[in-house]
């Protein structure tokens, strides 16, 4: 083509491969960052193995920290450890989100038959977010069991995961209610113009949008609760972090809280990689083009 | 009559709002209110659907007292559809799903014979490929249109019409106002509020003037607009001329 027109290959829009001057720019800067951020990648990686070994009393802290020998004797008993840990967390959360969601639409409810229920919702989430975790955990998995329950009722796994319950649950919902102020009045109002009730246009309208609004915050939520289950450990449960305690006395080494820690980072990690490709995937789904 | 309003009042706080609203629409009628923003346009649909509870006087459908305190608002609303001027699609719900929403959860239509009727609709607002569309997908125009059928859906007996090409670009603006047009052939009873005095015009049976919660002037559109009776009203006219917009 441009052997037809004099002069065209003279032009400034386009080069010899045919790319836009734009085009061409943008490939010179992206090579260039590319190039950057390698370098100064290295540069940091290579001074951090070069440098840290050479510190004083690093050999101290490898000894303690990071042996070897410790880690592989110690790491597997950890790991199946762990498993308590999930499962833990795997019957609480379903029930943090249940009575979360619950409390949230009791505390926005309005008919004034409820209005014990709001009352109740309202100091129950000021109650248990106002308690540290560990101690809810302390009163509840020493305390109730310590009434004088019979077997299983006395399990501390019971009453630990119970603890967690009522304090995360009050968390959630403040979430689930932020999450419900949130969706836009003129929403009800064309539900309602419809013709629904406030139960339909909170079931079908409000809760949907609000629930997929506050997913990241939520996650936050469980991510944090997947770490928090290890204090349970305090009234009983052999789990990880437990595991880990018995195993860093019985070495005398630092090395199993390590591994328990890299144990929680191969979980949560994912979980927060996740919920960042679902949020993405929604946004596409419902507007098409993504707005970066 | 099919709607009447008798004296309605509405203050928001120490703001009077509506100060003796009477206007009676037949049925088939199209009823325009025009005004300036604030003149009460808005608040009068609103509380004809129930949106806002009125503070004195009287609203009637078909003679039966809507404005009774204690009155089951959802069995009214599903009489009177409404057309919001920013479209208050659910934005979570394909285009489908916002049609027959509803019909299904209101009048207990099963799913098939909703989106059957639901798609019949669409259609005929030139829809039909949309369906499965999200709102945030659709130009302005269109999710207009699927706001009206969405109303439509409902088989109202009267449609409040609130504004709702005033969030459109000039060039989406025609699209809705056939859909209107269409409505009117239909004989459905409209009252629609509006800032375009050329398809008030055209329109409605009847226009009528609204300044600070009032009805200054009453007419057949072509009086109102070539023989305005009120200064108020000439004045805003004359102010709309100015504008261009007329």
């Amino acid at each position: 083509m441009n052997a037809t027109v004099p002069g065209m290959s003279d032009l400034p829009g386009t080069d010899a491969s045919g790319r836009t001057r734009r085009q061409e720019f943008e490939r010179r800067q992206r090579r260039r960052a590319l190039a950057v951020a390698t370098t100064s990648t290295l540069v940091v990686a290579a001074l951090v193995v070069i440098l840290v070994p050479r510190t004083p009393g690093w050999y101290k802290v490898k000894r303690s920290f990071f042996d070897v020998e410790v880690f592989s004797t110690t790491f597997p008993r950890l790991l199946s450890a762990f498993v308590k840990d999930v499962q833990i967390f795997a019957w609480c959360a379903p029930c943090i989100l249940a009575l979360g969601m619950l409390i949230a639409v009791l505390r926005s409810v309005r008919a004034p038959a409820l209005f014990p229920f709001r009352l109740f919702a309202a100091a129950y989430t000021d109650v248990f977010r106002g308690i540290p975790v560990i101690l809810t955990i302390l009163l509840v998995g020493f305390g109730v069991p310590g009434l004088g329950l019979d077997r299983p009722y006395n399990s501390p796994y019971l009453w630990g995961s119970v603890a967690l319950v009522l304090n995360y649950s009050a968390y959630v919902a403040e979430v689930f209610r932020a999450g419900i102020e949130s969706v836009h009045e003129s929403q009800r109002a064309g539900a309602r113009s419809l013709g629904l009730s406030s139960a339909s246009t909170l079931r079908h309208v409000v809760l949907p949008q609000a629930v997929r609004r506050v997913i990241p915050p939520l996650m936050n939520d469980l991510v944090s609760l997947q770490k928090d289950v290890a204090l349970i450990s305090l009234i009983g449960p052999i789990e990880v972090l437990r595991q880990a305690g018995i195993d860093k006395s019985k070495y005398a080494n630092f090395t199993p809280y390590v591994g328990a820690a890299l144990i929680f980072l191969l979980l949560t990690i994912p979980e927060t990689r996740f919920v960042d490709w679902l949020v993405a995937r929604e946004r596409r789904r419902t507007t098409g083009t993504a707005v970066r | 009559m099919k709607l009447s309003l008798r004296d309605v009042h509405k203050a928001f706080g120490p703001r009077a709002v509506l100060s003796g609203i009477s206007l009676d629409v037949a049925q088939s009628e199209v009823i325009a209110l025009i005004g300036a923003s604030g003149s009460g346009k808005s608040t009068l649909l609103r509380c004809v659907n129930l949106l806002e509870p009125i503070d004195d006087g009287v609203i009637l459908l078909d003679g039966l007292d809507i404005s009774e305190p204690g009155l089951a608002a959802d069995a009214i609303r599903r009489r009177i559809g409404m057309v919001f001027q920013s479209f208050n699609l659910f934005p979570h719900m394909s285009v489908l799903a916002n049609v027959t929403l509803a019909p299904r959860k209101v009048l207990k239509v099963d799913k098939a014979e909703a989106e059957d009727r639901a798609r019949s609709l669409l259609t005929r607002f030139g829809l039909a490929e949309r369906v499965d569309s999200f709102p945030d997908q659709l130009s302005g125009g269109q999710q207009q249109r699927v706001a009206i059928a969405r109303s439509l859906a409902m088989e109202p007996e009267v449609m409040l019409l609130d504004e709702i090409t005033s969030a459109l670009d000039p060039e989406l603006v025609g699209e809705v106002l056939d859909v209107v047009r269409e409505l009117k052939t239909s004989g459905m009873t409209m009252l629609l509020a509006t800032h375009e005095m050329g398809f008030a015009r055209e329109i409605a049976d009847r226009v009528c003037f609204l300044d600070r919660g009032e009805i200054i002037e009453s007419a057949a559109a072509r009086d109102i607009f070539e023989r305005p009776q009120h200064e108020r009203t000439r004045q805003f006219l004359q102010r709309v001329t100015d504008a261009g917009r007329l």
